[in-house]
Formats: C-alpha cells, sequence, structure tokens
C-alpha cells in the first residue's frame, strides 16, 4: 500500500510552559551572578572564617589572582580593572529576579503537583542498586534509555531536587547574610552561619558547588543530545523515537 | 502551533494585570519615597526592590554591636588622599578650628566645633565596618548621634534627606530620614576609647552602621538638610552612583 500523505508526527510534551520559562531566566540570572560575583570577589580574593577579617589579617585562603584593588596584598604588582560598581548593582538585580522566579517555580509546583509527579524518585527507583545502575550506564558512556527522553533517571531527579531544595537556599541565605542591614532585622541570618566573614567564605563555596552542578548538567545534556534536549526545554515537546530521523 | 481562544484570553488579562500591577507599585512607591535618588538607570528595578523592601521592613531594625572582646586588634583603613594644608593647619591646632556646618532646611543653621559637639550626649557603640570589596572590622565608635544635632538646629519636618560633605567637598553623601534620626547613626569623634585617628576619619566622620562602609564618610565638614537630592551634583544622591556605586548600600 503506497503513502502519500507523511505519517502524523507525534510528539509529546516534555517540559510545561512553567518549568521552561523559569528555567530560563533562572540560566540569565545565575550567569549574570556568576560573573557579576566574580569580579566582587577579584576585588578581595582573600577568605577569612569568623566575623571579621582584612588585609591585616591572615586569611583562611586565598585565590592565587591579582586584585581590582590596590589595598590587597595579592602578590603581584599590579592591579586589575576595577570592575566592581556595576558588578555589584546587577549582582543583586539577578539575584531579585533569581528569588522571584524560584519563588514562582516553588510555589507552582507545590500547586501542580510537579515536584512530586517529575523528581521525587517514585518507590521503584529508591535504593542504591537503582542509583548504582544509572552510574553505571554512564561510565559505560550508554545512550540514554529511551524513557529518559520523557522523564528523569533517579540520579537526575536527586540531583535536581539537591539544586532546588538545598543549594540555591543556602546561596540565597549566605548572600543575605553579608547585607547589613537585613543582618540588622535579622541577626540570625548571619550569626549562625558563624559570622560576617564565614557567611562569604560560605557564599563562595556554595556557588562553586552551583558550578560544579551547572558543569556536570550540560555535559549529560551534550551526551544525551546537545539540541535534542536544549530543543525540548524550549519547545516543550520531544519527538517519538518513530518519528526519529 | 494551536493557541486557543481561552489561552489568548487568559494570557491577555495576566499581562494586562501584570501591566497594571507595576504601575500601580510604581506610583505607591513614589509616593511613599520608596525609590532611590539613583533608582531610574538600567539597575533601578533591582535598587528600588532592595531599598523599599529594606524601608518596608527594616526601617528601626538595629545594626548588630558586639562585646568588647570582639573589638578588632587590626582594623584596616583605606589609603587616604594626601592631606591638604588646609587639613594640616586644622591638624597643628589640635582640630580646635574644625567646624561642621549645619544648614539648608533647618530653624537655626549653625557651625559646631568639636567641642560644641562633645556637649551633646555621647553615645558608643562596637559596629562592623563593611567594605563593598568584602573585608570587615569591629570597632568602637564614640560620639554623638546624628539626631541630636538634627534636633539642636531644629530640622524641618518636610526634610527627606540629610547631605554631607567631606572637607574635600568632591566627598558627600546622602542618607534618607531613616537612616539620619537612627539611633545608630553616629557623628564619631572617638575610637577604641581614643580619639578618631585621621587614618579612620579622624577628627569627625559619620557612622551608618547599617549601610557598607562608604557611606560612613570621613573628614566630615557640612551637613545640609533637603527635599530633594535633584541639585546636588548629578542628582543621584551622592558622588557613589556617579562613580557606579549604589546610592543605598544597605543592600
Amino acid at each position: 500500500m503506497a503513502t502519500t500523505s507523511p505519517p502524523p508526527v507525534a510528539v509529546t510534551r516534555r517540559h510545561t510552559a512553567l518549568v521552561r520559562v523559569t528555567h530560563w531566566i533562572t540560566v540569565i540570572s545565575f550567569f549574570a551572578l556568576l560573573i557579576t560575583g566574580a569580579e566582587i570577589v577579584i576585588s578581595h580574593p582573600r577568605f577569612y572564617w569568623g566575623e571579621t577579617g582584612n588585609s591585616g589579617t591572615p586569611p583562611l585562603f586565598k585565590i592565587p589572582i591579582p586584585s581590582s584593588r590596590d589595598t590587597v596584598p595579592s602578590g603581584y604588582n599590579y592591579v586589575l580593572p576595577d570592575q566592581n560598581g556595576w558588578s555589584r548593582y546587577l549582582h543583586f538585580e539577578a539575584a531579585w529576579v533569581l528569588v522571584l522566579t524560584g519563588l514562582v517555580y516553588v510555589t507552582a509546583s507545590l500547586i501542580t503537583a510537579h515536584f512530586r509527579k517529575n523528581l521525587v524518585p517514585p518507590p521503584a527507583q529508591r535504593s542504591s542498586s537503582a542509583i548504582r545502575d544509572v552510574f553505571q550506564r554512564y561510565l559505560r558512556r550508554a545512550p540514554p534509555d529511551e524513557a529518559e527522553s520523557h522523564s528523569y533517571n533517579v540520579v537526575q531527579r536527586i540531583s535536581y531536587l539537591l539544586v532546588i531544595f538545598v543549594l540555591f537556599p543556602f546561596v540565597i541565605w549566605t548572600g543575605l547574610a553579608l547585607s547589613p542591614s537585613f543582618d540588622s532585622a535579622l541577626p540570625a541570618t548571619v550569626n549562625l552561619l558563624g559570622g560576617r566573614q564565614s557567611a562569604r567564605t560560605l557564599h563562595f563555596f556554595v556557588s562553586g558547588l552551583l558550578v560544579i552542578f551547572l558543569v556536570a548538567h550540560v555535559t549529560m545534556i551534550s551526551l544525551a543530545g546537545f539540541w535534542s534536549r536544549t530543543r525540548a526545554m524550549i519547545t516543550g515537546r520531544v519527538k517519538n523515537p518513530s518519528e526519529r530521523s | 502551533m494551536n493557541i486557543s481562544r481561552r489561552r489568548l484570553i487568559t494570557t491577555g488579562l495576566a499581562a494586562t494585570a501584570g501591566v497594571a500591577g507595576l504601575a500601580a507599585a510604581s506610583r505607591i512607591a513614589r509616593q511613599h519615597s520608596l525609590i532611590p535618588p539613583d533608582g531610574c538607570s538600567l539597575y533601578g528595578p533591582g535598587e528600588t526592590l532592595t531599598y523599599a523592601a529594606q524601608r518596608l521592613l527594616t526601617r528601626h531594625s538595629l545594626a548588630r554591636e558586639f562585646p568588647r572582646t570582639m573589638i578588632s586588634s587590626v582594623p584596616f583603613a583605606n589609603e587616604i588622599a594626601k592631606p591638604t594644608e588646609d587639613f594640616k593647619r586644622h591638624q597643628a591646632a589640635g582640630f580646635s578650628t574644625w567646624r561642621l556646618t549645619v544648614d539648608g532646611m533647618v530653624a537655626h543653621p549653625t557651625a559646631f566645633s568639636l567641642s560644641d559637639l562633645k556637649t551633646l550626649p555621647t553615645h558608643s557603640q562596637i559596629t562592623e565596618v563593611v567594605c563593598e570589596e568584602g573585608w570587615s572590622y569591629v570597632a568602637e565608635w564614640i560620639g554623638t548621634p546624628l539626631a541630636n544635632v538634627l534636633n539642636q538646629v531644629g530640622v524641618l519636618p518636610q526634610t527627606r534627606y540629610i547631605v554631607y560633605y567631606a572637607s574635600e567637598p568632591y566627598l558627600w553623601g546622602s542618607i534618607d530620614m531613616a537612616d539620619a534620626l537612627h539611633p545608630q547613626t553616629l557623628l564619631a569623634m572617638g575610637m577604641n576609647d581614643g580619639d578618631l585617628p585621621v587614618k579612620f576619619g579622624g577628627p569627625l566622620r559619620i557612622r551608618v552602621p547599617r549601610q557598607l562602609g562608604y557611606k560612613s564618610l570621613k573628614f566630615l565638614t557640612h551637613i545640609t538638610a533637603t527635599d530633594s537630592l535633584k541639585h546636588f551634583g548629578k542628582g543621584l544622591g551622592s558622588v557613589d552612583p556617579e562613580y557606579g556605586y549604589s546610592w543605598y548600600a544597605g543592600i
């Protein structure tokens, strides 16, 4: 039997509009925060523990880079261009965008049961062997399971939940602890972290963990098929395997 | 793509509500002075959110104070410009010639000497100086709350900002009345039980402990009460936004 008309395109919904829009707003604000955060660190690339710390006190550690301020004993005899002004303006503006987007995402996801349906591992996957299986497939560099075009495996689910409910809240908390006015209203914000300089150091490390997540996330997407996964996060749809060319 | 009529209508309604909401929010913000003077730039929305949130939620909160044992043995001072001849003359006279002129929207414009200021009720606080670069130290600051001086000169009720200048008048800043009348906003003349060293802004420095260090201007000589910042410098509230730094530094 000759078929003249093309087969109906079978597409499946993958990501809701809410997930897609909040994902890309988060991407943009995260990059703004990362770049401006790095610029702010360059103005004093030394880290301390406790309440106080400055160029006259021993650091916990320092990043071996030149500084954008000449009062910092960086070990280099030149200073980098100072970008702190606009970096600080943009850092706090992007933080607002990220926090408000996060609030919309979490609130809406609780209402639509997005977390329960898509991110909390189903009972069958809640075992160390299920997690080991995923890693073994990663290590064999086996192509992703067909099911993974439509839902997340257990390792993805755990990572996303960690990022959403642990790393982002903690990076926001440690960031707020650096605001002298916010601390005046809620001193526990900074005191619970062991002081202002501890909060700054923790803010730096949690940002580092988020960068590690970002690198792993983009690497896994590239291995699974960068464009098909990215297209799914833009259009919300995936083509079914029979239609794949 | 298939856009249903219902979806089009809900999207349209949501967009209209959003725009109307933003317009209403910006009108309320303007009425209640919740827009900072540098709030009209690309970063204005972020600055306005921060400033408005702080003014609505933390207007009267007190900066953390520390026990005496936490005073930093190594306070750090940024390098200051080489003292002018004028400054050296004041210094040679033991700063007995130093004056703080208070004018603008006040009933009795007055020039205070340091000994005049010392007759006002003294207040001391052990607070942290926090630099926008990231470093910090804790010190004791001794002086008189700015509110005392403002009461003395009879600041007029329509005043909205207090503008202040250093001995080199290109260094200037301003704070709103919430910070100006705040009990911890201090005209500091002493530090850690001694006179305020020149390195740290002596003989007279303003301390605004709920904001970053750059709001705590050194070498204070002049204070002006005003209801508008439009005609000061470029109208951005202080010299800092002219160099790309935010006016409100409470974050």
